[in-house]
């Protein structure tokens, strides 16, 4: 893969921006991808809150709708968007630059990923135009309700959107084989594996964690395709729907649950652990600091990625399973608080005695880490499983996964996007508009969460499209909704000033150069700005030190690259190329 | 340096020169194909726990069991077996005994998938459809999939074989022959597991499940 | 600057609006209190540390934001903070995990003495059935359920002739005397939710699961549905109503039997 002839740049717009196996034209096509289908999942959510904060105002939303807003909201975030942007979006546009390789290891695999990924996304699509609608199943698609009458879209609905899955895990797995062997094979010269910088790290295990938590969603979802299409008892027991017994019997509802939160809470970490990475080198870089206790935080990484696949039935606490699990998992759900609160200490310790510069990507990676605390925090109620029976389906619930799996990885996503937005464009993202955005997503976000958590402790149950009628809701609960629906559409029409930015600035953002944050990692260092085909030119980069060395004492300027030698870096010397905003 | 030792390390402080680079990597497609078979046994094991939970259901009955069945892996066997030889051959430059070894493999994976298929109809013509009981269900799903993974080990095989074609026997032909045969070897175990699954009695696989840690209701 | 201000209001806020929501946990009508002491310990060590990182963020904001000529330290790691941080860590989850695990030692362990009571859902309603002067609820399969059977028991089943059929929502419980209520559905899961019980399950289509209580306060309940069922999920009503023995026994015996209904 090191053939320089290999790597002349293609000349075509169709060989260059649609078959492209160029790894970074790939990453933005994947996060334009993303991006467009999670506008959808945005415009779902506020449609939902309008039914809950103004019921029956908006006469288009009856419950059929309703349900279907609240399923395609939650699986597009979940998979089409959150896993495709950090794993297709950050991983591909990352891994290769930040470990100094010229692409992907198998390029063509990765075009043959996006343009699976697509199809995904089209097909689920699809589901919006079919008789009978998407399904309305919720997002875990629990059998039976998923493809039994009494439930929306169960004529095509569902059955697109298991289809879409399995396509989606199939182009997961393929991007997933290109980054894991990248990873491994490919790391310039020097580059250790603890010279790798977090967001590597954290892409990295997030990958091995999709490649083999993806599997398990396969398998359930290919079960429930037959249960539906052939009708085979997989999960179906014996059941008269609607007064007519059915021709299924025997089959498990429970089976389908664990094989669901198999894959389904190791995918939590699938969109977690990039975040983790992605924040750490923000901080690092914008408090110019070294990111504090380095190995502690890889060490912390790959313990949450392995505990991650034994915690799953901690979301199976009320489902009727061998309750004696409620031991084990509630125990192991608690322990893997241990490294996740060892990340968020070491992020507060590197701000500490740091240099802190509050551009916007730093906003956002504040932000990040106070709204994590918060999820994560509230996911000790949820784990532990005596607190968590009076809570589970009630809004805490909500509350929590919002906070903790929607809210801290998106800031996340806006945090890192500010960042390399001028490495993948050479040019800054607007900063006022950046701060508008951060300010209204940031404090919007604690408007809509903080007191949702309050609904749940009074009892109010998740997935109802009306609360009316209900004696112990008091009327000040349907005020507090209508407050959270005004402050979810204030910060859902915010994130158009962002999608403005990021369309304009590309033409009239300030110009960049090759590092305007003063950052140490490799992708900074590349010879021009965007990194053209095969990212490095003549030479190979050749790494000398580790990816945090900002502020060495007696050295000359605040940060040292990584491809500067050891020498070079005691007496002071900065690269040719580095330039400070 | 060892695993444990490479994530021990201060990377702050200054590191002796990377001696990862002394040695020559393994190709990045032999690393490629091992993850890619780790997560395609992550698949069949899922399946195959699938499988014992359900087993453990009152309406589990077992399968017949046609002796081509045990035709068919003798001949997958075969295949591999052909494969191997294909490999060693590649690797020590022997041409005809190359091309010879790659069309039996070839068509002896042909032959179990047509032997699969076989099965299949017998299973129809006696009564056994995919939504008759669970175990049909199970075969009918873990014998197709098994069949499309070797579909698409056959077209990986026809790559290699369309490579050594254009550029003659040689290190890159070698190695492509190589990786389809660890994905054959992996592909046979895969059958074999799920031959003894398929073909156990309700009993044995409720003692299987209770040996992993499954309970009854 | 206005990040570190931000942070302060925002935890001010919080505790401000903890103590004055007006949104709390119902009044607890069942005899798992300890639930509640649970999550109360829980809250007070979650939001102890909710409090202290983003005051500690704000403070380092304040102190270490950049200005002219301001250097950061160089500091790898500092393994003896870190393995103190870890230590406190762990204590504070074993002391929400410890009474956590105890609490449900209990919840899962029903009395010997705890009455039957049998919770059957479908699409959307609610039904109930006591067993009978025997003691013992019928057997019951899916394949019995029509229309003058809809419970589906057993018409061979000698338990369950005698066997209570509650043909409405409505489910009346003694005071102070424990209950195991043993949950079924007909067709998808669904979830018996009384918010002042605190304890909740679903019901699964082909298997009994069970949870147990004993009521601690006398009034009418409602019951929910919590777990997603379909389009009528929002609106699956019921009522509890607990009551004293006497009052409880002469509504249990105004109830059909299963023999009197065929």
């Amino acid at each position: 893969m090191s053939d320089r002839d290999l790597h002349t740049e293609p000349h075509s717009f169709w060989t260059k921006y649609v078959w492209s196996q160029d790894h970074k034209v790939i990453a933005i096509q994947y996060s334009l991808t993303a991006i467009a289908i999670g506008l959808v999942a945005l415009v779902l959510s506020n449609l939902m809150r309008l039914q809950l904060g103004f019921p029956g105002a908006f006469d288009f939303i009856d419950p059929g709708r309703y349900y279907q807003y609240v399923t395609m909201h939650g699986m597009i975030m979940v998979v089409y968007l959150l896993t495709a942007l950090f794993l297709g979006g950050f991983g591909n546009y990352l891994i290769p630059l930040m470990v100094g390789a010229r692409d992907m290891v198998f390029p063509f695999l990765n075009m043959l990923s996006y343009w699976m990924y697509l199809l995904a996304v089209l097909v689920l699509v699809a589901s919006f135009f079919v008789p009978g609608g998407p399904t309305g199943a919720g997002w875990t698609l629990y059998p039976p309700q998923a493809i039994l009458p009494g439930t929306p879209g169960t004529e095509w609905g569902i059955v697109l959107m298991l289809v879409s899955l399995v396509i989606f895990i199939v182009a997961a797995t393929m991007g997933g084989l290109n980054y894991v062997t990248t990873v491994l094979q490919a790391r310039t010269r020097g580059m250790t594996l603890l010279r790798m910088p977090l967001s590597v790290w954290g892409i990295f295990v997030a990958s091995i964690l999709a490649l083999f938590a993806f599997p398990a969603l396969f398998v359930s979802g290919v079960m429930m395709l037959c249960d539906k299409l052939l009708g085979t008892s997989f999960f179906m027991p014996a059941i008269v729907s609607m007064g007519q017994p059915l021709a299924h019997g025997g089959g498990s509802p429970v089976l389908f649950q664990h094989l669901f939160w198999f894959f389904g809470h190791p995918e939590v970490y699938i969109v977690a652990l990039p975040a983790f990475g992605i924040i750490s080198d923000l901080i690092s870089t914008h408090a110019r600091k070294n990111i504090f206790g380095y190995r502690m935080m890889v060490w912390a990484i790959v313990a949450i990625g392995g505990l991650s696949f034994v915690v799953w039935a901690h979301h199976m606490y009320v489902s009727g399973m061998n309750p004696y699990f409620g031991y084990f998992f509630a125990t192991t759900t608690l322990i893997i608080a241990v490294p996740t609160a060892i990340k968020v200490y070491n992020w507060t310790l590197t701000l500490w005695r740091g240099d802190i510069h509050l551009r916007v990507p730093m906003l956002f990676a504040i932000g990040f880490i106070s709204t994590f605390v918060i999820g994560g925090l509230t996911g000790l109620f949820l784990g532990n499983v005596s607190v968590d029976i009076p809570l589970s389906d009630t809004y805490f619930v909500v509350a929590h996964f919002h906070m903790v799996m929607g809210v801290s990885p998106i800031l996340a996503i806006f945090g890192g996007l500010y960042h390399w937005y001028p490495k993948i464009t050479g040019r800054l993202l607007d900063e006022r508009l950046g701060k508008l955005h951060f300010w209204v997503t940031f404090l919007g976000t604690y408007a809509i969460y903080m007191p949702m958590h309050y609904l749940g402790f009074l009892g109010m149950p998740r997935r109802y499209y009306a609360y009316e009628g209900y004696e112990f809701i008091p009327a000040s609960a349907q005020d507090l909704n209508a407050f959270i629906t005004v402050a979810a559409l204030v910060v859902g029409v915010t994130q158009l000033v962002f999608l403005f930015n990021l369309a304009w600035s590309v033409r009239h953002g300030r110009p960049a150069g090759a590092n305007p944050w003063g950052a140490t990692t490799l992708e900074w260092q590349t010879p021009h700005t965007p990194p053209r085909h095969g990212n490095w030119g003549a030479t190979m980069p050749e790494v000398h030190r580790w990816a945090y060395d900002y502020s060495v004492p007696g050295a000359a300027r605040d940060f040292i690259p990584q491809n500067v030698p050891q020498e070079a870096g005691a007496g002071g010397e900065g690269p040719v190329w580095g330039g400070q905003v | 340096m060892s695993l444990l030792a490479a994530l021990a390390v201060k990377p702050w402080l200054p590191q002796p020169p990377d001696p990862g680079r002394a040695a020559p990597r393994a190709p990045a497609a032999a690393v490629g194909l091992r993850v890619l078979l780790g997560v395609i046994a992550m698949l069949f094991a899922l399946f195959a726990i699938a499988l014992l939970v359900r087993a453990r259901l009152p309406d589990w009955q077992a399968l017949p069991w046609p002796a081509t069945l045990w035709l068919n892996t003798g001949l997958l066997a075969a295949s591999s077996v052909a494969l191997q030889f294909a490999s060693g051959s590649a690797r020590h430059g022997r041409e005809r005994g190359l091309r010879g070894a790659l069309a039996a493999a070839a068509a002896l994976a042909l032959g179990f998938l047509a032997g699969q298929g076989w099965v299949w109809a017998q299973f129809v013509a006696a009564g056994h459809f995919v939504a008759s009981h669970p175990a049909a269900s199970f075969f009918y799903l873990l014998t197709g999939l098994h069949g499309l993974h070797l579909a698409g080990g056959l077209v990986a095989l026809g790559w290699a074989a369309a490579g050594l074609a254009r550029e003659g026997p040689g290190e890159r032909s070698a190695r492509r022959v190589a990786l389809c045969a660890t994905y054959w070897h992996f592909l046979f175990a895969v059958w074999l597991v799920l031959f003894a699954l398929l073909a156990s009695s309700p009993g044995t696989l409720v003692a299987l499940g209770s040996a992993v840690g499954m309970h009854s209701h | 600057m206005a990040l570190a201000i931000a942070l302060v209001v925002i935890v001010v806020a919080t505790v401000a609006f903890h103590f004055a929501s007006p949104w709390w946990f119902t009044p607890i009508a069942s005899n798992w209190g300890l639930v509640d002491d649970t999550i109360l310990i829980t809250l007070v060590i979650t939001g102890a540390v909710f409090v202290a990182v983003n005051l500690f963020i704000a403070l380092a904001i304040v102190r270490f934001r950049h200005r002219a000529g301001h250097r950061a330290a160089f500091e790898p790691e500092n393994r003896r903070l870190e393995g103190r941080l870890t230590l406190l860590t762990t204590a504070g989850i074993v002391a929400m995990l410890a009474p956590g695990l105890y609490v449900y030692s209990q919840m899962i362990a029903a009395p010997d003495d705890a009455a039957q009571v049998e919770v059957l859902g479908r699409q959307w309603q609610w039904r109930f059935r006591f067993p009978g002067a025997d003691g013992r609820l019928g057997r019951t399969d899916v394949r019995y359920v029509s229309a003058d059977n809809p419970f589906g028991v057993n018409p061979d089943d000698p338990h369950g002739r005698d066997d209570v059929l509650v043909a409405s929502p409505e489910l009346h419980l003694p005071l102070g005397r424990p209950v195991a209520l043993l949950l079924r559905s007909h067709d998808v899961l669904h979830n018996f939710y009384v918010p002042q019980f605190r304890v909740k399950m679903d019901l699964v289509p082909g298997l009994v699961s069970r949870f147990w209580l004993t009521p601690t306060r006398a009034g009418r309940f409602e019951i929910l549905c919590a777990e997603l069922c379909g389009l009528a999920h929002y609106n699956m009503r019921g009522h509890v109503v607990v009551e004293d023995e006497a009052a409880f026994r002469a509504w249990l015996a105004a109830q059909p039997t299963f023999a009197a209904l065929r």
